[in-house]
């Protein structure tokens, strides 16, 4: 399970993701992609770098996983991806298949709202007036893009 | 003959982004008297040159899994201090 789970400093292949979960028995498959906003808390964002504690993380996603797939009768692969990315790049990318769609849909939403929830992962944001801020989503709205 | 307890408990201290920023560091060696636990390294921590500015609560880790200020640690843990967790 373990391999399905990964994070990687290239950009996410989405059909291959899936084709690590699609099987024949499997006919509901969603995918969640999460990609770079260009506004952040009224700001515009330029682009961002993500950073992790890389052995943390790869643990906490493993255990969302094996958790979610304990849950509900689903196959489920991971990638986040970290480093700098560009506007409208995939960040992180979840695929959840099962043999009928509302366990996938289900599944694929419990990953990534624990993924928000439980991963060691940071998001430094660069903006258009040339400040640069790290992401607080815990922080009110007018703080949580705070310049510095 | 019974063996006694080491007297002090050297800690690896990982610091993340914006901790990493304020600290200036991305890594601490700290040894405190036993037993000690995180909130006794966020303390240390806060006493640091930069320190001062760590918000009232810190998250943490210990050996890679999420702890709480009373988790009580042993010589040689690896302590974690995790900025507000942003992912996704």
């Amino acid at each position: 399970m373990r391999d399905r789970v990964r994070l990687v400093s290239r950009p996410i292949d989405t059909a291959a993701l899936a084709a690590e979960v699609v099987a024949p028995g499997r006919g509901g498959v969603v995918t969640f992609l999460g990609l770079v906003r260009d506004h952040h808390a009224g700001r515009q964002v330029i682009r961002l770098e993500y950073s992790a504690y890389a052995p943390m993380a790869e643990g906490e996603l493993a255990r969302i996983v094996g958790e979610t797939e304990a849950r509900w009768p689903v196959a489920v692969a991971v990638e986040h991806r970290l480093g700098e990315l560009a506007i409208g790049d995939a960040a992180v990318a979840v695929v959840a298949a099962a043999a009928h769609r509302g366990d996938a849909f289900e599944a694929c939403r419990h990953v990534i709202e624990e993924i928000k929830r439980r991963v060691p992962i940071w998001k430094r944001e660069y903006y258009a007036d040339g400040t640069v801020g790290w992401v607080d989503p815990t922080a009110a709205p007018d703080q949580a893009a705070a310049p510095r | 003959m019974t063996l006694a307890a080491p007297a002090t408990v050297t800690l690896r201290v990982l610091l993340f982004a914006r901790y990493a920023e304020l600290l200036g560091h991305d890594t601490l060696a700290i040894t405190l008297p036993a037993p000690a636990t995180v909130g006794d390294v966020v303390r240390s921590v806060r006493s640091e040159r930069g320190g001062d500015a760590l918000p009232p609560r810190v998250l943490a880790a210990v050996n890679l899994v999420q702890a709480s200020d009373a988790t009580a640690l042993a010589d040689g843990d690896e302590v974690a201090l995790l900025p507000p967790l942003a992912g996704g």
